[in-house]
């Protein structure tokens, strides 16, 4: 069932996938920013996180590197079937989730803050491990029923503007809101280096823009609501380049 | 010391034109923003930016609030002689940052 809704929007007439990535909607200017590690400044969390992931930390004075040795290597293809299930949580769980499992459970340390530098710097380091590589989310019956809910909460309408993520991401995009493309919202790339952000930040701190731009209560970072929403998300890009860490305007 | 990318050819001939590119981290806060209480966000951004090819200075710069955070430098020189590229950026709060680059001149 939930494979022939998402066929309906992926493919046009004739079968072929109309999805783009919100690459395509930006200008010039902007992807290539993207496109040069010199002019991306993202990279800057990258290299960050490459001596993060060298450092030792915790009661265990472990690094990630001591039980994952080169993420060249390790990390390849990793930030791509993310969120996956999680059997200590026993639920499917995001990268960051995952990272701060180990850094509690392996390294005996504090978990990083939401929206830290850290560990912003190591998603983007253990992403760009992915980068050009097909976004592939695995579902079987212990994850069917949280991919379930994420896609009811992408039709729910909410807040005051009582919108739903589809009306804009399905049906508007492309059109324009306060003159800016709509994109399709599949997030390829994160985390991302916003431009309006002046930084980069991760998926979950640009849904809670989305929620306020609806007038909505946004969940808190770390919800349920929105693993299960990015689950979703992440499925439905699914196929679609990883671009981490992308530039977004 | 907050990171910095420096890109500079590791080899060039001599007379070449080199395309140097630099960027380093830094929220440069303007100064003009204010918390949801009102309450100004002082100001905090790199005032300087040199570049020195074996000592002598080849590119300067003075930055204002307007730049944009991560500031980017894109400049071209002439590959002269072997040596080192040195870059140093300055600013409020007594910040400071370097990086260097050798290049080969044949």
């Amino acid at each position: 069932m939930l494979s022939v809704a998402a066929a309906a929007f992926a493919h046009g007439a004739e079968g072929l996938d109309t999805r783009r990535s919100g690459y395509e909607f930006m200008s010039a200017e902007t992807r290539a920013m993207q496109d040069d590690d010199l002019l991306n400044p993202a990279m800057l969390w990258v290299l960050d996180g490459e001596a993060l992931w060298r450092q030792k930390a915790g009661t265990n004075q472990s690094a990630c590197a001591d039980c994952h040795g080169d993420a060249a290597g390790s990390m390849k293809g990793v930030a791509a079937r993310y969120p996956a299930w999680d059997d200590r949580a026993r639920r499917p769980i995001n990268l960051q989730q995952r990272i701060n499992a180990c850094r509690v459970s392996r390294q005996g340390a504090e978990p990083f803050a939401d929206e830290s530098r850290e560990v912003l710097a190591l998603l983007a380091y253990v992403g760009r491990q992915s980068r050009g590589m097909p976004i592939e989310i695995a579902v079987d019956a212990r994850v069917e029923p949280f991919l379930k809910s994420g896609r009811e909460l992408f039709f729910r309408r909410q807040g005051q503007l009582n919108l739903a993520c589809t009306q804009c991401h399905d049906e508007y995009s492309g059109k324009k809101l306060a003159g800016i493309p709509i994109p399709q919202a599949h997030p390829t790339g994160y985390p991302i280096y916003r431009l309006e952000w002046q930084s980069v930040g991760s998926l979950q701190r640009r849904l809670r823009n989305c929620m306020n731009g609806i007038r909505a209560q946004p969940y808190a970072y770390g919800a349920p609501e929105f693993v299960d929403l990015e689950l979703y998300l992440l499925w439905r890009a699914r196929g679609m380049k990883v671009e981490t860490p992308a530039v977004r305007p | 010391m907050s990171r910095a990318i420096v890109n500079v050819p590791s080899s060039a001939r001599r007379g070449e034109v080199i395309e140097i590119k630099t960027m380093v981290a830094h929220v440069m806060e303007t100064g003009f923003r204010r918390t949801q209480l009102g309450v100004v966000i002082p100001r905090n951004i790199i005032t300087e930016f040199v570049c020195r090819y074996n000592g002598s200075e080849i590119f300067r710069a003075t930055l204002y609030p307007a730049i944009a955070a991560n500031p980017v430098f894109t400049f071209t020189t002439i590959a002269t002689e072997s040596g080192t590229l040195e870059f140093v950026w300055r600013g409020d709060n007594g910040y400071t940052a370097t990086a260097s680059a050798t290049i080969t001149v044949t």
